[in-house]
């Protein structure tokens, strides 16, 4: 099971409040956890990837492992730690304002 | 925040949807419990909220707003072409009488409607693909579809403005648009009555009346009597014609309020007197009214969208601040109160009238 981590806003809006466990078929990567996020939650869709371009949204990061994934390719295999859900999959909101 | 008929003493519930910004909120006119809500996000985007007993529970409803066709360009605010790209929703407008279907005013510039109760959105792309699309530029705000009118007498005419492209009819439910500027000077403009790029920032309309249109242009109140095939400019004594909003008294198809403001680079009123002006004559005449308003340090500005009149007998005014307050009077505006003061800014006031 993969784990994964949504910043507040997005945990009220898909009316959650703890992280998330989810199954992942295939390999385990941006694109098909989000993927497999949006099939479980789909008030999340458009918030996370624009909705044409299925691009991260400018101010949204993705961790994992202590590591900044948000410019890996979204094809490109997760850190075992994050597929084994040893670790969480983080998705977090960039620091902007104060 | 909700009263009884004497509008005196008033309830303020929430926050709802805290931490997002609410562009905009509006009720059903067919069936006031459905209510649509567009809430917006820096981070995470646009999100559609609608609610079915009449803002007690809310749902996320549809958030995918998709140009129709390859969305090509418009100008940049240098003039360079600049891909369209949609940012929020600024303006809901349901309709008189389906509480299902509901038209969108988006940034970049569109309108999109739905028919399923917001979770599914398509656009009425003829207004964006009119000739002068590509011209079209974004005002200091963006480029936001921002007023929506419905003429209750013929489905078939829909009016919207934009800033900074002007206004638009259609006259076949939204298939095919063009623009209704005649009247209209801005010296902003290379050419001052250009067909399109007016920076118009409201028009309003009396339901009995939808052949005659009042706008608040970036500077000039402006009047048509013949569903915008002509404009005349109506600021009159105003001591200052540059303004956000404007409205029309529910039972009086002649009395219009405004709320000037200095100036396009001051956006805070003059002399810093809150003050609502009223004209009772469909402008050029206008009285101030500023009981129960600050009439000294007060900065604030009132946006496009905040400001709404209500249907008791004696007409409620409302309006908001970027302040945080919201103001009311119950009495057509000759006194006012703050319903609440210690909002943030305020970007839309609407109201219903429950009977």
């Amino acid at each position: 099971m993969i784990r994964v981590v949504l910043p507040a806003h997005l945990r009220k809006l898909a009316q959650i409040e703890d992280e998330i466990t989810l199954e992942v078929k295939g390999p385990v990567t941006q694109r098909s956890v989000l993927d497999a996020l949006e099939s479980s939650f789909p008030t999340l869709r458009g918030t996370i990837r624009d909705y044409t371009t299925q691009q991260r949204r400018p101010f949204i990061r993705f961790f994992g492992c202590s590591e900044d994934l948000s410019h890996e390719s979204p094809d490109k295999l997760l850190p075992h730690e994050v597929a084994a859900g040893t670790e969480p999959f983080l998705i977090v909101g960039a620091i902007a304002g104060g | 925040m909700s009263a009884d008929a004497k509008r005196k003493d008033w309830k303020v519930e929430g926050p709802h949807f805290a931490g997002w910004e609410i562009y905009h909120v509006k009720g059903s006119p067919a069936d006031p419990d459905t209510i649509y809500a567009s809430q917006s996000s820096g981070w995470s985007g646009q999100v559609m909220q609608r609610s079915k007993d009449g803002g007690k529970t809310w749902d996320v409803v549809g958030n995918q707003f998709t140009y129709d066709g390859i969305a090509g360009t418009h100008q940049w605010y240098d003039g360079k072409p600049h891909p369209w790209e949609f940012k929020r929703v600024w303006h809901l407008e349901p309709s008189l009488n389906d509480p299902e279907t509901v038209y969108a005013g988006v940034e970049d510039a569109a309108l999109f409607r739905s028919s399923d109760g917001g979770k599914t959105w398509a656009e009425l792309s003829g207004l964006r693909n009119h000739d002068t699309g590509s011209r079209w530029q974004p005002g200091a705000g963006g480029m936001c579809l921002h007023t929506i009118l419905l003429d209750p007498s013929d489905p078939q005419r829909i009016y919207i403005a934009i800033s900074a492209a002007g206004v638009f009819r259609s006259d076949d439910a939204g298939a095919t648009w063009r623009p209704i500027t005649r009247g209209l000077n801005s010296n902003f403009l290379p050419d001052p009555t250009a067909e399109v790029g007016h920076c118009v920032h409201r028009i309003a309309m009396h339901p009995s009346r939808p052949q005659t249109l009042f706008m608040q242009k970036h500077w000039d109140v402006m009047r048509t009597d013949d569903a915008g095939e002509s404009w005349h400019e109506v600021s009159g004594n105003l001591p200052t014609d540059f303004g956000f909003v404007i409205d029309v008294h529910a039972h009086e198809p002649e009395t219009i309020y405004v709320v000037p403001i200095k100036s396009d680079g001051e956006h805070y009123p003059p002399d810093g007197k809150l003050r609502v002006f009223r004209s009772r004559s469909g402008g050029n005449e206008w009285e101030p009214l500023t009981a129960g308003l600050p009439q000294e340090n007060c900065y604030v500005n009132v946006l496009r969208d905040a400001m709404a009149v209500d249907s008791l007998d004696s007409c409620g005014i409302y309006f908001g601040t970027t302040g945080g307050q919201v103001y009311g009077s119950s009495d057509g505006g000759d006194t006012w109160a703050p319903i609440v003061r210690d909002l943030p800014a305020v970007l839309s006031v609407e109201v219903q009238t429950l009977t």
